[in-house]
């Protein structure tokens, strides 16, 4: 008896009033073209994809079941391993080199200065560039007889590498490329720094904190959410490198050759997804690389977001 | 007095040097373009050419069919925006100003979406684009846009949660129906914010390479992206014309960019409130 009542009490509870399932069907409707969006374009094709990864699959015959085979065969191909090498390459190395130049650039241009409107439009200029066009502008910069970088390190009396035609320079060239384009990191991390709270520093200095102190102490803390968000956009951007590597590798799959420039150093994971998939159309072991990759980068993004716990600092705002 | 002054000075030379080396690569870019051959192979170059060889340009146009890469790239932008502005402030009022049960799982899974590798749902969309006999035609570049970029519908949600709500929750007393509210007061307000999604838009359409690159084989369906790689392909070491083509692809960016600066910094201080 008690229990019926309660548990009607409960279905009372839970049960919408008229206006409550008016409103939950409105947001419904105007959600409507996400939600759809969501199950026919992500949804559906992230379990799909699961599917295809253990089938073999060349988009003319059928699927053919393989279990785990893709797989297997994956952790035993060296141009897995190469990618994979490269392309961590740039999440631990590029990633942060760019992340401090651009939070050296948004110190720049907090310090004050008259005309800060123009700097900010100079250094974002470039990050307004198609990378097609960038990297082809690149490849005629570093080009190793003509171009301009060479012919002034060689005026400077510096060594000339081959940059893009040597395997050992392919990636620095790279990350000088996007150097270039390190102005739109800097005004994210100029809005952020225009944000912490003046009195912090004005406290500081009373107490006759140096500079090294006052970024140490106060400007970091107050800026690790962003740092922490740039980290996780780079990472997953490195993962993501395609165009670049595409055009700055001369972008030719001939005569049996892959992709991804001198000794394919500049195979990163998603031009090899990319190759297996529409070079060789051997789609069920891309599906295993696209499901990998997905596996990877929650992976680094869960550590990461585990270990800001004791680094980030979220103020008051 | 003096140590004040050289405070001062130090910014500028470092701002001053920074300045240079940013702009210094499209000097380069434009500077290759009007250059003749043997000007560009010449060691050491120079940085301004004998004569502006104008007539690069003229070559470049036609060495590839550029007018139609170029109107195939302005169709496949159009329409993306079309879809944009239609979907992202649709879901955006949904998940910002309606009090419905599930607009918080809605957000949640909108922003974690934002971070999801696109190569993972890459290889399945295709399937699906091929069995609908989509390959080389324009709508895979373009149905998603009719179902809300992420990205878009958070900046427009961040946006409303900004705005007061006492000009909507008054015409709700009037008795205005929820669409109403939402053309008459919503998108009004969103405008600004309308703009920058418009803009990003055509901007993310409009240097996009992998997408034409998988689904547009036809080199008639080509767009600029594609062209100019192309060219690359074809007449690689014909630099003065490839700097020049570039430069015409950029164009439209740069001038975009200067027109609509506000509207690119925006973007960026959206994503500082994304803790």
């Amino acid at each position: 008896m008690k229990v019926s009542s309660s548990i009607s009490q409960s279905k009372q509870k839970r049960s919408w009033s008229k206006k409550e399932r008016h409103t939950f069907l409105l947001g419904l409707v105007f959600a409507a073209p996400w939600i759809i969006g969501f199950l026919a374009f992500t949804v559906y094709p992230f379990f799909s994809s699961l599917y295809f990864s253990l089938t073999e699959y060349d988009l003319f015959s059928s699927p053919k079941w393989v279990g785990l085979n893709n797989y297997k065969q994956i952790f035993e191909d060296e141009s897995f391993y190469r990618s994979l090498r490269n392309t961590l390459f740039m999440t631990f190395i590029a990633v942060p080199i760019t992340l401090i130049v651009s939070l050296l650039i948004a110190l720049l241009l907090n310090t004050k200065v008259k005309g800060i409107n123009y700097y900010r439009t100079i250094f974002y200029l470039p990050s307004v560039i198609p990378i097609v066009a960038s990297a082809l502008l690149w490849t005629w910069m570093l080009n190793p007889d003509f171009g301009l970088i060479n012919t002034l390190l060689r005026s400077l009396g510096l060594p000339d590498p081959a940059w893009l035609l040597d395997p050992q320079y392919t990636k620095p060239s790279l990350i000088l490329m996007s150097l270039w384009g390190t102005g739109a990191g800097a005004l994210i991390f100029l809005a952020a720094l225009q944000g912490v709270p003046k009195q912090y520093y004005e406290a500081a200095q009373v107490d006759g904190a140096n500079w090294w102190h006052r970024f140490w102490n106060i400007t970091i803390p107050g800026l690790s959410p962003i740092i922490l968000f740039q980290l996780i956009m780079g990472l997953i951007g490195s993962f993501q490198i395609f165009t670049e590597s595409y055009i700055l590798a001369g972008g030719k799959v001939d005569g049996g050759k892959s992709l991804g420039g001198p000794d394919q150093s500049l195979l990163f994971y998603a031009v090899n997804l990319y190759q297996e998939a529409f070079v060789y159309l051997k789609m069920g072991y891309a599906s295993a690389l696209a499901w990998i990759l997905f596996i990877l980068v929650l992976f680094i993004t869960f550590v990461l977001m585990k270990t800001s716990a004791r680094w980030v600092y979220y103020g008051g705002d | 007095m003096a140590a004040k002054l050289r405070k001062s000075i130090l910014p500028h030379a470092v701002l001053i040097l920074f300045s240079f080396l940013f702009l210094f690569p499209f000097l380069w870019l434009v500077m290759t373009s009007l250059k003749t051959p043997d000007e560009i192979f010449q060691l050491p170059p120079n940085l301004l050419p004998d004569t502006f060889q104008w007539s690069n340009y003229a070559a470049a146009l036609e060495t590839i069919p550029f007018a139609r890469y170029m109107t195939n790239t302005l169709i496949i932008c159009a329409v993306n925006i079309v879809g944009q502005l239609f979907a992202a402030p649709l879901v955006a009022y949904s998940i910002s100003r309606i009090p419905w049960k599930g607009r918080g799982i809605i957000f949640s899974i909108v922003v974690a979406t934002m971070i999801l590798p696109a190569q993972v749902q890459l290889i399945p969309q295709y399937i699906i684009f091929t069995k609908l006999g989509w390959v080389n035609t324009i709508m895979p570049l373009t149905i998603g846009a009719f179902f809300g970029a992420p990205f878009f519908i958070f900046l427009l949600r961040q946006f409303l949660m900004g705005v007061p709500t006492e000009l909507s929750e008054a015409a709700k007393i009037d008795g205005a129906s929820e669409i109403r509210i939402y053309i008459r007061i919503i998108l009004p307000i969103l405008k600004p914010a309308l703009v920058t999604v418009a803009l990003f838009s055509f901007v993310w359409s409009y240097v996009d390479f992998m997408g034409p690159l998988i689904y547009l084989n036809d080199s008639a369906k080509w767009t600029i992206t594609l062209g100019l790689q192309g060219f690359q392909q074809d007449h690689g070491a014909q630099w003065e014309k490839l700097m020049a083509a570039s430069t015409i692809m950029t164009l439209p960016m740069i001038v975009l960019y200067f027109f609509g600066q506000k509207y690119f910094m925006q973007s960026g201080s959206a994503l500082t409130g994304f803790k």
